[in-house]
């Protein structure tokens, strides 16, 4: 109820704000193919190429993650859309308009940043309206809307408090209250989860989630945690040293995985190095080879068919509840992850083991 | 484990034993450690400002001219005497122009040193902001005598790029204007500027660099132009420091008595009355009614700027 309120009525708005919001709906015909587009884009820093030739397309509606390690470039690329910073080289478009030298107040997109940047001296409604104040939006205008956006994150009768007085996980409601209230065309998140405590950060990733589809906003957001951007994200762009080595599904990006690097970064796998795998399927291609589709089985028991079965020995084993995970030193393939469910109890530390996988759970990678 | 851990304890000396029980006791160490300031504050600082209310309630005879020790309000009543309020409001007014021009010069450098100024940069800042203070107040006020002269410095230049009309004008005009700069209310404001700005430039310098980037940055992306942002999100969490500027502007300059003396009208500014009247007419309880005004006119002045919100981001 609260969240169609807050589709129809989009603000009225003087000055010129009107082109900026012209087309709000997302749903509306002139919905361009992309919402974003990065073509050729470069940031240099210098002698770093902070962002080196990064070419994107993340479609309107879709929850885009951009992951990848700290210096990956991933944080540049969202800046890059907000309007923080600007390209070196290369073009960039927002549903269809190019954006080079547009400043960071005439984009139609919003940011709900990594520390929140809540005002301090304003309580949180003022926060939440303070875009549309901006806008020059009447005075109880601003409050029916900014109302409805805080109920929107399920946030009511804080209306009068000030950021300092609220917890963590309440100030990144009332940032992204702030962000939505506006209604951009894409919504921007900053590692938005970061500084949430676990719980709190599982129980966000599902509301974000059912937001975006109910909304039916883009929202791109960065993130170092593979975890975040596979529950989440409808398409994952995975950064490595500037470049996107990878965009794809959560499943593609994890089950087949190009490279070493997104093999090994997104949940990781264990790389199987081409004489080895030539050795077990005769392709000599590095393979990908995920954890959990290791077993272990008892030492008498005849091979499964089309599989491969190593002996090792334990060396570590960790139990994380639903699973374990244990670490063999195998004298064939050198160390192996496996992720075994806790139904039965790990071997313990030191115990000759066979384990075994079929070979279809080998994806070949690019070599190198 | 433990036998060894205990066994290389250190010997139980007396200070030890002294330490030990502070470390035990929170509250001792806090009082110790604050006694000796407290006290100064409590007798000295607070009890001088106390004895100055007290003197104020007295009177003077006027045939003999000694003090009367019995309460009254009659000295605060000649305070409202047209002469005294007079000095009163002049004082107000050079003070108010002060802090108000203090604040618009400072700001700008204030900005640059908190947002831009990095490295050697920043020394250099403070050093140029502070270096007025190291130099002696009364040379620095008589070089700014010589400089506002009507054959000083500052009318060569006028002159020189064609503007002395500009400054006929202006010194011709009633209230600021006078025979030359040096005699008249602009030069005196001027010199009171340039010895206070560094008490505004310092504390606004402090507020601005207490505002996070990601807040301008939050402003902007919300859709403010940079001007919005100024207004709304930078002016209102500098406020403080400007607060406490002009706190330092408006107060140093209520009770100087050196400055006017120097520089500006024959007229007297509060300071200079303060000083005479506790001074050749032996007239206390009038001085410290005079010195009370300030007081009251501060309280006035903070109690304004908490209602304006200006400590809200604090």
């Amino acid at each position: 109820m609260s969240e169609e309120l807050l589709l129809q009525s989009a603000p009225r708005v003087g000055g010129e704000a009107p082109r900026l919001l012209a087309s709000m709906s997302p749903s509306s015909a002139e919905a361009a193919a992309t919402a974003v587009s990065f073509r050729g884009v470069e940031r240099h820093f210098g002698p770093v190429r902070a962002v080196d030739g990064v070419d994107l397309d993340i479609r309107p509606g879709e929850f885009f993650a951009m992951l990848g390690p700290s210096g990956s470039g991933k944080t540049t690329c969202l800046r890059l859309i907000g309007g923080f910073d600007q390209p070196t080289a290369g073009h960039i478009e927002i549903f269809g308009e190019a954006v080079e030298g547009v400043p960071a107040y005439r984009r139609p997109v919003n940011t709900v940043f990594q520390d929140y940047a809540l005002f301090p001296h304003m309580n949180v409604l003022e926060n939440v309206c303070y875009g549309l104040m901006i806008r020059g939006m009447g005075r109880a205008e601003r409050r029916r809307l900014g109302v409805e956006a805080l109920k929107l994150v399920k946030l009511v009768g804080l209306e009068a408090r000030k950021p300092g007085e609220l917890s963590g996980g309440q100030r990144q409601r009332v940032a992204l209250a702030r962000a939505l209230v506006l209604r951009p065309k894409v919504l921007l998140l900053d590692e938005p989860l970061g500084a949430l405590d676990l719980k709190l950060r599982e129980a966000m990733q599902g509301e974000l989630k059912s937001l975006q589809r109910s909304l039916e906003l883009t929202f791109v957001f960065v993130t170092h945690d593979q975890g975040e951007a596979l529950s989440m994200a409808d398409r994952v762009a995975v950064f490595n040293h500037g470049r996107v080595v990878q965009v794809g599904t959560p499943e593609e990006i994890y089950e087949r995985p190009r490279s070493r690097f997104v093999a090994d970064f997104v949940g990781g796998s264990n790389v199987i190095e081409p004489a080895l795998v030539k050795a077990w399927t005769g392709v000599a291609r590095p393979a990908s080879l995920r954890p959990e589709k290791i077993a272990l089985v008892e030492a008498d028991a005849p091979a499964p068919p089309n599989s491969v079965v190593v002996e090792g020995r334990v060396a570590q084993a960790l139990y994380h509840g639903a699973i374990s995970r244990i670490e063999l030193t195998t004298p064939e393939a050198g160390r192996l992850f496996l992720a075994i469910p806790s139904t039965s109890a790990p071997p313990p530390q030191g115990a000759v083991v066979r384990a075994a996988f079929s070979r279809d759970s080998l994806h070949f990678m690019e070599s190198e | 484990m433990t036998e060894a851990v205990l066994g290389t304890a250190p010997p139980d000396t007396p200070l030890r034993r002294v330490s030990d029980a502070l470390v035990g006791r929170r509250g001792l160490l806090l009082a110790l450690l604050l006694a000796p300031p407290l006290l100064w504050l409590g007798i000295i600082y607070l009890g001088s400002l106390f004895a100055l209310l007290a003197q104020s309630f007295f009177s003077i005879d006027e045939y003999s001219g000694t003090i009367v020790y019995e309460p009254t309000l009659k000295t605060y009543g000649e305070l409202f005497a047209p002469a005294n309020l007079d000095i009163i409001i002049r004082t107000l007014m050079v003070a108010t122009a002060v802090t108000l021009l203090a604040a618009i010069v400072a700001f700008p450098i204030a900005y640059f040193a908190a947002r831009y100024a990095r490295g050697r940069m920043k020394a250099l800042f403070y050093v140029a902001v502070m270096m007025p203070l190291w130099s002696s107040y009364l040379v620095k006020v008589y070089a700014w005598k010589l400089l506002l002269a009507k054959e000083g410095a500052v009318g060569w230049f006028m002159q020189a790029v064609g503007l002395s009309g500009a400054l006929d004008a202006w010194l011709s005009a009633p209230i600021v204007g006078g025979p030359s700069l040096s005699v008249s209310y602009t030069g005196m404001v001027l010199v009171f500027l340039y010895l206070w700005t560094p008490f505004m430039v310092l504390p606004v310098q402090a507020a601005l660099e207490r505002v996070p980037v990601t807040l301008i940055k939050a402003s902007e992306d919300l859709g403010a132009k940079p001007s919005q942002t100024f207004r709304h999100v930078i002016l209102p969490l500098a406020a403080p420091g400007l607060v406490a500027g002009s706190i330092f502007t408006f107060s140093l300059t209520l009770g100087d008595y050196i400055v006017p003396q120097i520089v500006g009208p024959s007229s007297l500014i509060l300071g200079q009355v303060v000083y005479t009247q506790q001074g050749t007419a032996g007239n206390i309880p009038l001085a410290a009614a005079f010195s009370v005004a300030p007081v009251l006119i501060m309280g006035v002045f903070l109690t304004i700027a908490k209602r304006t919100g200006a400590f809200d981001a604090l």
